[in-house]
C-alpha cells in the first residue's frame, strides 16, 4: 500500500512540518508522571524524538504499511530496545502501546491543518497512518511480551536451581530437603542431582525430607519411589522423612504403598537412624 | 571371541564388566558364571558395572537372572558401582532387581559379601 498522490503526510513530517513534537512529549510526560515511574523527563523526550525522526525517515524513504520491510528496520530495532527496557522497569503493556499510539493525536492535528477542507484526502491519510501506527504499537506489545516471558522463564530456572540442594549431613549421609510442589521435570532434576551426589561423596544413606512439600498425590509418591529405587540400585539406602500427619492420611487414603521404604516423621529421627546404620553412636559427655 | 574374565578371590567370584555388553556376551557370562560358582564352590558373586554406561532391558533382566541362579547355587550376588544414568534407566524400564544386593563400590561390596558369608557360615 503506497501513499496517495494528494497525501500531505511527508509534508507535515518534513523539516517545516507542523507535527508538534513538544505537545506529544508533554502529553506523554503528563500521563506517566502520575505514576512516578522511574523515568526522567529527558529520557522520555529523547525516546520521543528518536521515534519521531525514525518515523520521518521511514515515511520519506517509502511509505509502506508492512512494518517487516527493511525500511522499518531501524524503527523496529529502536522499539524493541525500548520495549525491553520498559518491560524490565515494570511498565504495563498499555503504557508501552500508548507510547506509539499517542503519536496519532499530534499527527492527525497536523494533517487536519495541512489538508484544510479536502476531507477526502485527509481521511485517506488518517487511515493510512492509523494502520501503520497500530502495527507499530502491536509490535511494541509483542516485544514487551517476549521480554516478560524471557524474564519469567529465567526466574523459573533460578527457582529450580535454588530449590533442589543436596546437602551432606555427615560423611556418608546425604539429605535432600524438598520444598514446593514436585512435578515430573523437577523430580527428574532432583533424582539426577541426588544420584550424582551419591556417587561423588560415596554416601551409603540418603534422606529425602518432604517437610516442605505441601501435597503428596499418587504422582508425587510415584516419583519419590522411583528416586528411591534408583538410589537403591546404586547401593545407597534412602529414608523418607518429614511426613506430616496430613500427608500420612492422604497417602493412606490414596492407597499408596511405600513398601520397604523406611519412613520417619522428622528429619531428626531419620538422621538418628542413619547414624546407627553407619555404626555411629552419639553419646552425651559425662559430667555435663 | 570376546569374554568377560571371572576372577576368584577366596569365596567370592569377581566379575568386572569393562566392555559394552551385547546380548550374546551377556548370555555367555551367565552360563560361565553358573559353571564357575559350582566348580569353585563360591559363596558370593560380585559384579562391577561401574564403567557400564548403557544398560538395556535385556541386560537389566539378565543381571537379575544371574542373581537368582547364583542364589540357588548358594552364592549371594552384589552388583556394585551402578552409574546414576543406568539406575534411572532401569527404574524407568520397571526393572527393580529385587533380591539383588547393591553397593556403591567394590570395597563396600566386598564388605557386604564378607559379612553375609560369615553370617551364613555360622548358621
Amino acid at each position: 500500500m503506497g501513499l496517495e498522490s494528494n497525501s500531505k503526510l511527508v509534508e507535515v513530517l518534513g523539516e517545516k512540518g507542523r507535527v508538534s513534537l513538544n505537545d506529544w512529549k508533554e502529553a506523554q510526560w503528563a500521563a506517566i508522571k502520575i505514576r512516578r515511574e522511574p523515568i526522567t523527563e529527558e529520557e522520555l523526550y529523547r525516546e520521543a524524538s528518536d521515534f519521531m525522526s525514525l518515523f520521518q525517515q521511514a515515511v520519506k524513504e517509502a511509505f509502506l504499511s508492512d512494518i517487516r520491510d527493511p525500511v522499518w528496520l531501524k524503527m523496529r530495532e529502536m522499539l524493541s530496545a525500548l520495549s525491553i527496557s520498559r518491560a524490565r522497569r515494570g511498565f504495563t503493556p498499555t503504557e508501552m502501546a500508548t507510547f506509539v499510539l499517542s503519536f496519532k493525536q499530534p499527527l492527525f492535528e497536523a494533517l487536519k491543518q495541512a489538508h484544510g477542507t479536502d476531507s477526502g484526502a485527509l481521511l485517506s491519510d488518517v487511515w493510512m497512518t492509523t494502520v501503520l501506527l497500530d502495527k507499530l504499537g502491536l509490535y511494541c506489545v509483542e516485544e514487551y511480551q517476549k521480554t516478560r516471558e524471557a524474564i519469567i522463564s529465567r526466574q523459573q530456572k533460578d527457582l529450580l536451581e535454588l530449590s533442589t540442594p543436596v546437602v551432606q549431613l555427615w560423611p556418608g549421609v546425604l539429605t535432600l530437603p524438598l520444598i514446593g510442589t514436585l512435578d515430573s521435570e523437577r523430580t527428574q532434576l532432583v533424582m539426577e542431582r541426588l544420584l550424582q551426589k551419591i556417587v561423588d561423596t560415596g554416601s551409603q544413606i540418603a534422606i529425602i525430607d518432604i517437610t516442605g512439600v505441601p501435597t503428596v498425590d499418587t504422582l508425587v509418591a510415584q516419583h519419590l519411589m522411583k528416586t528411591i529405587a534408583a538410589a537403591h540400585l546404586m547401593g545407597a539406602e534412602c529414608f523418607l522423612s518429614g511426613i506430616s500427619p496430613q500427608i500420612a492420611q492422604t497417602v493412606v487414603h490414596l492407597g499408596v504403598k511405600f513398601g520397604d521404604i523406611v519412613t520417619k516423621a522428622t528429619l531428626a529421627d531419620a538422621f538418628g537412624l542413619a547414624l546407627k546404620r553407619i555404626g555411629l553412636v552419639v553419646i552425651k559427655k559425662s559430667g555435663e | 571371541m570376546e569374554r568377560i574374565p571371572i576372577l576368584r578371590m577366596g569365596d567370592v567370584l569377581l566379575v568386572s564388566i569393562q566392555v559394552d555388553m551385547h546380548d550374546r556376551l551377556a548370555q555367555t557370562l551367565q552360563e560361565e558364571l553358573a559353571e564357575r560358582v559350582v566348580k569353585d564352590r563360591a559363596r558370593g558373586v560380585l559384579i562391577d558395572i561401574s564403567v557400564l554406561e548403557i544398560v538395556d532391558s535385556f541386560i537389566g533382566r539378565l543381571l537379575g537372572r544371574i542373581a537368582s541362579i547364583s542364589r540357588i547355587l548358594d552364592a549371594e550376588t552384589v552388583i556394585v558401582g551402578m552409574q546414576p544414568a543406568v539406575s534411572i534407566t532401569l527404574v524407568e524400564l520397571g526393572i527393580s532387581l529385587d533380591g539383588v544386593r547393591t553397593a556403591l563400590n567394590v570395597e563396600r561390596g566386598m564388605e557386604l559379601l564378607a559379612s553375609s558369608i560369615s553370617l551364613r557360615t555360622q548358621e
